[in-house]
């Protein structure tokens, strides 16, 4: 039987880190997901993802978020990454947030990458909800993601999960 | 080779409706819970919310942020220190005939020792004013494993023919 849904790889953090990066991905897939369920070391401190180890200001976002009080759109062009938790930041002492990031379509070498994604935090001072929609302008295929924190550390015990999809 | 999605459990609502559906028993050997709903309720409304508990614990464990489209306005609620995580929806009987919501409820790490953080969208879609559609974050302050999750209807009962599909996830 075809497997559709595929783990890639899980990465459980023993102590605290100050990225997680998925590399050497295979470009036999479809689509991909990365499920992440994470801390971070200071309150407040955004979550972001860099594809290909690109730095440069190839990125930008659009976000629809509610903070449990209002809620709002805002956007963000040519930076050097995808916000994951733009609106809502991180939890500074718990694992709290997550995260479902599905990438369509990753490996083409022709077409700019678009990511879709939601973030949950839904307790602290920085809690919110928030869908996402994030685009790298680059035609290559994405071959690695890096997730880290904007300027600390990943807790330990923060669990990423990446998954393929296969349309066969 | 490895099966990444796995149905643990299903329920389809039989005619003489259901308080609740309860998925019990639930062995930690995945990586993640997914659940995924079609429910009308008995409730004489448009959209109904639904009580989303963990291991039977009510008390004050929960709390959630919801961002809330009517399709007139775009607004966003909290609640803390909760019974339970109500901010999905399933359709109510005041809606158009034979329309059911649609929500997937996906629980990264259930099994973990750490708190239990939840991701929930829902829709309730009627050809009509009174819909809903939700993204809702919500949070199990609760440490333990997640043995059973229970969607319970508020105020009345599920409706024949609504369902819901429990997925374990691995990531083995």
């Amino acid at each position: 039987m075809t497997s559709t849904y595929e783990k890639i790889a899980t990465n459980t953090l023993g102590s605290a880190a100050a990225s997680v990066t998925f590399s050497t991905i295979s470009g036999s897939y479809t689509d991909l997901v990365l499920v992440a369920n994470w801390g971070v070391s200071v309150n407040g401190d955004g979550t972001i993802i860099r594809f290909n180890s690109d730095t440069g200001n190839n990125y930008s976002d659009t976000e629809l978020y509610g903070t449990g009080s209002s809620a709002a759109s805002q956007r963000r062009s040519n930076a050097s990454f995808i916000d994951i938790t733009r609106a809502i930041a991180g939890d500074g002492t718990n694992i709290y947030t997550n995260a479902i990031i599905n990438i369509q379509n990753y490996s083409n070498t022709t077409t700019y990458k678009t990511a879709l994604l939601r973030s949950n935090l839904a307790t602290g001072t920085y809690a919110g909800v928030a869908a996402l929609v994030g685009l790298w302008r680059s035609t290559s295929a994405i071959t690695s993601i890096t997730i880290l924190p904007a300027s600390n550390n990943l807790l330990s015990g923060s669990t990423f999960t990446l998954y393929g999809i296969k349309a066969e | 080779m490895a099966t990444t999605y796995t149905l643990i459990s299903s329920v389809t609502v039989g005619s003489g409706g259901a308080a609740n559906i309860d998925f019990t028993g639930i062995p930690s050997t995945y990586t993640d819970l997914l659940v995924k709903y079609s429910i009308r309720d008995s409730n004489n409304s448009i959209s109904q919310n639904i009580n989303l508990t963990f291991n039977n614990a009510g008390g004050t464990a929960y709390s959630e942020r919801l961002l809330y489209g009517s399709g007139s306005a775009a607004q966003s609620f909290s609640s803390s220190s909760a019974a339970n995580i109500n901010f999905q929806y399933a359709t109510g009987v005041a809606a158009t005939a034979s329309t059911f919501s649609n929500g997937e409820i996906y629980i990264p790490n259930y099994a973990g020792s750490t708190a239990k953080s939840v991701s929930v969208d829902s829709v309730v879609e009627n050809n009509a004013s009174g819909t809903a559609m939700g993204l809702n974050a919500g949070l199990s302050s609760n440490t333990a494993a997640i043995t059973s999750v229970k969607l319970a209807s508020p105020s009345g009962t599920f409706q024949q023919y609504s369902t819901a599909y429990l997925y374990g996830i691995s990531n083995a």
